[in-house]
């Protein structure tokens, strides 16, 4: 079984004339771990990964794979597996042909054509030309790509754009698997919520920077809970909650206040007589977090 | 298989799978095959007497008579009129690379760019001989059978003719080489084929017979590539229809083709293929 390497990327930064696509990003990915990539379109994810793959040269810093530059690694094919573009493939090649010429190139089993195919589900569509092959089995198409060499390392840039549903449950479900086996995977989105499912790591960057990285459970702290209440007679909550001294808004499900334990405004409402029709927790999402996260950069 | 002739198998897969190379096969040969067949039948007409030569020389063209023998010029059309395909093969093989964005793939299969475009070159240089061969059974092929069909003697026992098609084969395979070259200096595939089909079809034939003109223009006309590829094969419908136009020698030519698809290559690694893929 491959087993992965840890990705570092130090101090790494582009410049695209006069635009900064990147700037000083540095973190680590583990394996073992499926590793969100997230931040707004724009943000600068495409890039970075692309200089990790030695496809974009860096201004400055350095991205490796267990100490090495893609491009000084034996068996790049068969250390690490990229899918970047649904569209890197000539149309009038068939799919097989398409993955056979690189086989070749990387001294490939011309047999790990037809596995990787049956492995993304494309296997009835083997000889088929890519211009016929729809968004999703493009995307199925990299996939095969970044798989030819059994890698121990998987980066895969919005692996889940154009799928179909059963495409997506599909690929979750591929990438824990593919963590479980003790390799390093790298994903990224635009959506926190396409890959919150599978993803054990997150590292959130916006406008080029580094805004957040961690354990995805790390998101859950950035935003403090709030309590939602509500009450037939409206009035008489507020002026309870007002005399115990509690901040709160009006919402449109109730009142928002300011504190985490319901327990405390349900007491409040208790001690004043006043009936309440809605009292829970609402705990901010992790989307929530999220574009909390990437908004600060906006603003920056 | 060794790291330097991996990635000249990719490529070898990459040109054969997909259709544009037996197209360009086919139609060189259907090209060939009309002129060469077409001339040797009428050349072969008139020397033969069948066809007057007053029908000829009152349209003041050249004087038959200095044409000399007649097998090679109707042979040497493989290169003289079919080099423009192996340099658009060579030239599809670079520029689709970008058009198609296979760069990605391909450089993360092979990361040691300088390899994947010497591998290019390699597999062109054969597979540009390869159409020298195709161009060669129309123009050789159906050319002594035509002579042949006119009582004349098709030359095919004599060395020289076979050593004729032989640096014809080379000239075309060194037109791939240069078609590779092109597409990585003008990655772009429309730009690419537009410049291909402006000079060889229109430009070069123009400056070739402006600088025929005076003696100095003439020594520089002698290194166009066009002029060069004639003078490698050693004989051209293009040199005996401007007598008088300075010629390089055989060898000379090869050099200078050799050199036009070398820099061209090189320039091409520094300007496109090592820029950022994104
Ligand atoms: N080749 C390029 N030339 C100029 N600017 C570029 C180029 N590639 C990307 N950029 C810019 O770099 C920034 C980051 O882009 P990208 O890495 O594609 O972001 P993401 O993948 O997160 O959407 C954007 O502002 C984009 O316009
Ligand atoms: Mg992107």
């Amino acid at each position: 079984m491959p087993t992965g390497a840890v990705i570092e990327f130090r101090n790494i930064t582009k410049r695209f004339g006069q635009t900064t696509a990147v700037t000083d990003l540095s973190f680590t990915v583990e394996p073992g771990r499926v590793t969100g990539f997230l931040g707004p379109n724009g943000a600068g994810k495409t890039t970075t990964l692309r200089m990790l793959l030695g496809l974009v040269a860096p201004t400055s810093g350095t991205a490796t794979f267990g100490g090495l530059r893609y491009r000084d690694l034996s068996q790049p094919l068969g250390t690490v597996g990229a899918a970047l573009e649904a569209a890197s493939f000539h149309s009038g090649r068939t799919a097989a042909r398409h993955l056979a010429a690189y086989t070749l190139a990387a001294g490939l089993p011309r047999t790990r054509v037809a596995e990787v195919l049956r492995t993304v589900g494309l296997a009835d569509h083997a000889d088929q030309r890519v211009g016929g092959y729809s968004l999703g089995m493009r995307q199925r198409l990299s996939l095969a790509y970044s798989l030819l060499g059994d890698p121990g390392v998987l980066v895969l840039d919005e692996p889940i754009n154009g799928l179909d549903p059963e495409g997506i449950k599909w690929i979750r479900g591929f990438l824990s698997s593919m963590a479980a086996e003790g390799r390093t995977v790298l994903v990224s989105s635009h959506l926190l919520s396409e890959v919150q499912q599978s993803v054990d790591d997150v590292i959130i960057i916006a406008k080029g920077e580094l805004v957040h990285s961690g354990p995805l459970s790390s998101l859950d702290t950035n935003v403090a809970p709030q309590v939602i209440v509500d009450s037939p007679n409206r009035d008489a909550l507020v002026t309870a909650l007002t005399d115990a001294g509690l901040a709160f808004t009006s919402g449109r499900t109730g009142l928002i206040v300011a504190v985490p334990d319901p327990g405390q405004v349900g007491h409040i409402a208790f001690a004043a007589g006043v009936e309440l029709s809605v009292l829970h927790r609402q705990k901010a999402g992790l989307e929530d977090s999220f574009l909390a996260l990437v908004d600060g950069g906006d603003s920056l | 298989m060794n790291p330097i002739l991996r990635p000249v198998a990719a490529e070898f897969s990459k040109i054969f799978s997909t259709r544009i190379w037996w197209i360009l096969a086919l139609v060189l040969f259907g090209y060939i095959a009309l002129i060469a067949g077409g001339l040797a039948a009428f050349l072969g007409g008139v020397e033969n007497g069948s066809i007057s030569p007053d029908a000829v020389n009152s349209g003041g063209g050249a004087d038959l008579s200095t044409l000399g023998d007649l097998p090679p010029l109707i042979y040497s059309f493989a290169a003289s009129v079919g080099y423009v395909f192996p340099v658009l093969l060579g030239a599809l093989a670079t520029t689709g690379e970008f058009r198609h964005q296979t760069l990605t793939p391909t450089f993360l299969a092979t990361p040691k760019r300088g390899r994947v475009l010497s591998a290019k070159i390699i597999s062109m240089f054969t597979v540009g001989a390869g159409l020298g061969l195709v161009g060669l059974a129309a123009s050789a092929g159906l050319g002594a059978l035509v002579l042949n069909g006119f009582g004349i003697d098709p030359m095919l026992a004599d060395g020289e003719t076979w050593a004729l098609i032989g640096r014809t084969v080379l000239a075309m395979a060194l037109w791939a080489v240069i078609g590779v070259g092109l597409g990585v200096l003008v990655p772009s595939q429309v730009a690419s084929i537009v410049i291909v089909l402006a000079f060889t079809q229109f430009v070069e034939p123009l400056l070739r017979f402006a600088s025929a003109v005076t003696q100095i223009t003439a020594d520089i006309g002698k290194f166009l590539p066009g002029a060069a590829s004639d003078a490698l094969v050693g004989a051209s419908f293009f040199t005996l229809a401007s007598p008088g136009g300075a010629v390089l020698e055989s060898w000379q030519g090869g050099l200078v083709l050799l050199a036009y698809g070398l820099l061209a290559t090189a320039g091409g690694y520094f300007t496109s293929w090592k820029r950022d893929v994104t």
